[in-house]
């Protein structure tokens, strides 16, 4: 078969909505966008383990460092099972990591943010993950298989990240003067942020066309965005909060609401590396890697003793 | 360093069920690898057995044969019950 047949027959499958198994016949291009895609969502769920690491040791109570432990545990979860999914397309997971380390990957700029008070931890929770979930529900339904069978899994564990950050925020919103305080702060420094984890604008996403036919993704950023905004304004008033938007605003012609304009030099500030954590996070996560290199090669030694021995 | 080796990973979340594919890991060795398959795959109590296999252990079908591998199947309906006409008074069979 040519390639042009090829791809008529791949394009075919995907709009009868079959889905790609790793070693089906695939375009290079799809191969290779599903790779940059998987791989930079795990390293966002890596390199998000530490704004949150941050509390552990500084949690109010056992209760809420037990918690705060096992969601940061499952954020490690989800890093595996995305990274064995961009496996199955024939990269090695070395390789994938020293892109991280190099700076030639990306991460999700959200995690160049500061985590400075414990209502921050709260607001990760409710909003981050919960703009994670709306753009991993949709991912649910991607074509490639192993990415898709990921989603799932990380999606029925994720619900448990937003209703515990929601949880926190609950606790210091019915607290004293300066609870409250925090709670708001803490909303007013996520907000914007967490409306940029949905990138840019349609007008101005240039691999979005090709990745919606391919139906690597299936909701574009727009409508992913307003999804976020129409489903987490009501959940803001039952915390007694404000969301810090002036133009915030129901629109019943429309049916959603209505909110103001992103600060996309900002967005892309972030982007090029300079956040306020960029390079402290590359740094630990760099550092964690290079302190971990001993134990590695530990363990490979004693296997490799051990099948020795039994042979 | 190189990688360590990547284990299939296969759980049967309870008894009386099969074991079924839910992902893969890398690990220095099987016993390695069903600890982290533990960590990973049923920290929300999803299983009650693990089997782990290297995953360059495991021989597969190509999929660009499949037409040809399972072609055989396709013209014999007659494995089907569906496939008998009998008479409707025959309540149960
Ligand atoms: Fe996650
Ligand atoms: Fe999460």
């Amino acid at each position: 078969m040519t390639i042009e047949e090829l791809e008529r027959k791949f394009q075919d499958r995907i709009d009868a909505e079959e889905k790609i198994e790793a070693k089906d016949w695939m375009p290079e291009e799809y191969r290779k966008t599903l790779i940059r895609q998987i791989s930079q969502h795990a390293h966002s769920e890596v390199v998000g383990m530490l704004p949150e690491g941050n509390w552990v040791t500084r949690a109010p109570n056992l209760k809420r460092k037990a918690i705060l432990l096992a969601k940061i545990q499952d954020e490690a979860g989800h890093g595996l099972y995305l990274y064995s999914a961009a496996e199955t397309l024939g990269v090695e997971r070395d390789s994938l990591i020293d892109d991280l380390h190099s700076g030639k990957a990306k991460y999700s700029s959200i995690f160049n943010y500061p985590a400075i008070s414990w209502a921050d931890m709260g607001a990760i929770g409710w909003l981050v993950d919960g703009a994670a979930i709306m753009n991993q529900v949709a991912l649910c339904r991607t074509s490639y298989g192993p990415y898709a069978r990921a989603m799932v899994r990380i999606c029925k564990e994720e619900s448990f990240h937003q209703r515990q950050g929601y949880d926190i925020l609950l606790s210091l919103s019915r607290g004293n003067a300066a609870q409250k305080r925090m709670c708001q702060d803490a909303i007013n420094r996520w907000w914007w942020p967490s409306l940029m984890m949905f990138g840019p604008n349609d007008a101005h996403s240039p691999h979005s066309a090709q990745s919606m036919k391919w139906k690597i993704k299936r909701v574009s950023n727009d409508e992913l965005r307003q999804r976020f905004v129409d489903m987490t304004v009501p959940q803001c008033e039952i915390l007694g909060m404000k969301l810090p938007d002036d133009k915030l605003k129901w629109n019943p012609e429309r049916g959603h609401y209505d909110f103001g304009e992103i600060d996309w030099s900002e967005f892309n500030n972030v982007l090029k590396g300079n956040g306020p954590c960029n390079k402290e996070r590359l740094a630990d996560r760099l550092n964690a890697h290079l302190d971990g290199a001993w134990v590695r090669e530990a363990a490979m030694a004693h296997s490799e003793k051990r099948a020795r021995r039994t042979a | 360093m190189k990688n360590w080796p990547l284990f299939e990973i296969f759980i049967r979340s309870k008894n009386g069920l099969d074991h079924r594919h839910v992902g893969s890991l890398h690990a220095a060795d099987a016993e390695m690898a069903i600890e982290n398959a533990r960590d990973v795959y049923t920290r929300r109590m999803e299983g009650v057995s693990i089997w782990v296999v290297e995953s360059k252990n495991i021989t597969a079908s190509d999929p660009s044969e499949a037409e040809a591998l399972f072609e055989p199947a396709m013209d014999k309906i007659y494995r089907h019950p569906t496939f008998y006409d009998l008479p409707d008074e025959l309540k149960h069979m």
